[in-house]
């Protein structure tokens, strides 16, 4: 079990100041270097003007197995741009002097963190302004060294809970978790669908029996209605793939395409 | 599943996406409880018996021995099992498996393509629905394996994403699993993979060295010298390797695929160049760049060309226990065209890796000394490949 207390971030902030009857806040998902090797911190600011409640920013890896084929695309391409964790980090860390203050949480897979070294990658990663860290390939039983050590150095760690989790599980899971639970809401990879699963809902009631902390319920949302649909079930509600699509649509105007799509997905068509 | 579940020293664990995880876990206890019952192994004894065509011969390669000029090899003949290759073995347990748990689709990657026959067999004989995926360099490379595939009723899906190859195969297989794996098992074809996979696998390919080592002892009233088998995920290696583990006189050699030269970057030598990393599930040699990313392999044999290998064999070559050396693209050919003229045995370009090994080895020492080879697969699914670099 992890010894360390959870530091308090910006995940923290911006959640206690949402109103609790609101629906849920927007956490849109961005490949780092995609669609240009330089365009992450434009784009998270785009989601910052787009009425984001904090942000994901994916980095990318050769192998991501917890990925359908846009993201997949994405990070292939973004690999292609040159991308790497040490980039990212300097990308964010110009994101946060250009005026970025939402939350900020990187998604990435283990083995380019631990090619980074572990712990130099948490400090790093604090100093650059992110504040969380989401790994798909850390599951609660493999995560202790990773989380202590982000946890040290003042980062969030969001685990990943399942529709396959069962319920004693979920309970030490959230009891080591910080900033949020990201509760995915399919038994799948990620990637848009057009309906929210009907097992979606289902388990974000089961998180809520097993902890206190913010749910953010990520993979397969792709419209405002899906969003809506959440109100009183989750606190946030990640949106990737779409987003992606649309960014892939008009590469020219991505930080547009983000903002607008933000919106979109907050206020209606 | 408890923190160290499924290691080897520092390597392997379970590095997978949450969903996985119980699953994991049900496929641990259902093994454990299936190798417990008498009526499971009596069965998985049975059908390797009477349908693989086990108990399979070990063979005195005689005038490669002499052509050798030191030690006599023996070649463990898993190409004589059916669908030619020891893929078999793993594929059957796995099944039988998949059926006690009341799993009715069947999932595999398949890099040559003999583990995707093979799961499509066993699949076939079970009446159970069966989906491989294979890269789409590998399915130009091996396209009777596909044929073959298609045959025996499996659906076989081209997977496009990186870079086509074994990798991404399994990549996608994981991915199918993850969104279906309430009814789906995923047979993994090697020792790689997840905890319980690695334990699981060499468990089921075990079959090999225990054989192996009792045919040594009934015919020679000695254990071998050197024993010898071809890594590329290891399977094959680790069910060798197992039976010989204790036997501290015994010297154990695994042969990576040099590709064209460990000094070119165009290999699939994890264990000899590689750095220990995530891939697939288990922390284990791996071969990446600088900033963690996989690389792109080299072998000429699609089973070998793989950046990652089992666990067990990366706390092995830390411990000193089994020694790593490679084979080069060239030197299994000529290993390859050597064994098929002088034994008139056609080897799979796999496992002429290992042969070339041997006969290195066994040119060094005594004319009383044994090299036992693991003679992984039979070569037809080779035949173009070879010609393609024959010179003639």
């Amino acid at each position: 079990m992890s010894i360390r207390v959870a530091p308090r971030t910006r995940f923290d902030d911006a959640f206690s100041a949402r109103d609790a009857g609101a629906p849920p806040g927007l956490i849109p998902y961005i490949t780092a270097g995609f669609p240009h090797r330089d365009a992450t911190a434009v784009l998270l600011r785009a989601a910052q003007d787009g009425g984001a409640l904090a942000v994901e920013t994916g980095i990318p890896f050769s192998d991501p197995l917890a990925d359908g084929p846009t993201i997949q695309r994405a990070g292939w391409r973004a690999l292609q741009n040159g991308m790497t964790l040490q980039l990212a980090l300097e990308q964010v860390a110009a994101a946060r002097a250009a005026g970025l203050e939402i939350p900020v949480a990187a998604m990435t897979y283990v083995n380019p963190v631990l090619a980074y070294g572990r712990d130099r990658f948490m400090r790093d990663a604090h100093a650059a302004g992110l504040d969380g860290l989401i790994v798909p390939d850390l599951p609660f039983d493999e995560a202790d060294s990773v989380r202590d050590a982000a946890h040290g150095a003042g980062l969030a760690f969001i685990p990943l809970i399942a529709p396959t989790t069962p319920d004693e599980r979920m309970r030490r899971i959230a009891a080591s978790a910080s900033g949020f639970v990201y509760c995915v809401s399919v038994t799948g990879v990620t990637g848009a669908r057009s309906a929210l699963p009907d097992e979606a809902l289902a388990l974000l009631d089961r998180v809520r029996a097993a902890t206190p902390l913010p749910r953010a319920l990520g993979f397969g949302l792709s419209r405002h209605e899906h969003v809506q649909a959440l109100r009183g079930h989750a606190e946030a509600a990640v949106v990737g793939s779409a987003l992606i699509d649309a960014v892939e649509r008009a590469p020219q105007d991505a930080a547009g395409v983000v903002e607008r799509f933000c919106e979109s997905l907050i206020q209606g068509p | 599943m408890g923190q160290h579940a499924g290691r080897f020293g520092e390597y392997g664990g379970a590095y997978v996406p949450e969903t996985l995880v119980p699953a994991l876990a049900e496929l641990e206890q259902g093994m454990d409880d299936a190798f417990a019952d008498t009526a499971f192994n009596a069965d998985l004894a049975s059908w390797l018996r009477d349908y693989a065509g086990r108990p399979t011969p070990v063979t005195h390669a005689r005038r490669l021995s002499q052509e050798t000029g030191g030690a006599q090899i023996l070649l463990k003949r898993e190409d004589l099992l059916h669908t030619g290759a020891h893929k078999l073995n793993n594929v059957l347990g796995q099944v039988l498996l998949a059926v006690r748990l009341g799993k009715r689709r069947i999932i595999a990657e398949t890099g040559a393509g003999q583990h995707g026959v093979a799961t499509a067999t066993a699949c076939a004989c079970f009446g159970l629905r069966c989906v491989v995926y294979m890269g789409s360099e590998d399915m130009r490379r091996q396209a009777l394996n596909v044929y073959k595939m298609r045959l025996l009723g499996a659906e076989v899906v081209a997977v496009e994403s990186g870079t086509a190859t074994l990798k991404d195969a399994t990549n996608e297989a994981i991915r199918d699993w993850v969104s279906h794996v309430r009814d789906t098992h995923y047979v993994i074809g090697s020792a790689v993979g997840p905890h319980p996979y690695p334990t699981l696998v060499r468990r089921l390919q075990r079959v090999i060295g225990d054989e192996a080592r009792a045919q040594c002892l009934e015919r020679l009233e000695r254990l071998p010298h050197v024993v010898v088998a071809c890594v590329g995920g290891g399977s094959n290696a680790i069910g060798m390797f197992a039976a010989f583990l204790d036997d501290a006189a015994v010297e154990l050699v695994g042969v990576e695929a040099a590709g064209r030269g460990l000094d070119t970057g165009a290999h699939a030598a994890p264990l000899s160049r590689g750095r220990p990393g995530v891939l697939h599930g288990a922390h284990s040699y791996l071969m990446q760049d600088g900033a963690g990313q996989v690389l792109g392999t080299h072998s000429i044999s699609a089973g070998l060309d793989y950046p990652g290998v089992g666990p067990e064999h990366s706390a092995l070559r830390d411990s000193g226990r089994v020694r790593y050396v490679s084979a080069t693209d060239e030197q299994a050919l000529a290993a390859f065209h050597r064994l098929s003229q002088l034994e008139g045995i056609i080897p799979a370009l796999e496992s002429a890796h290992a042969l070339h090994a041997a006969a290195e080895l066994a040119a060094s020492r005594d004319a009383e000394d044994v090299v036992l080879v693991c003679l992984s697969g039979r070569g037809d699914k080779d035949i173009d490949t070879v010609r393609e670099h024959d010179p003639a």
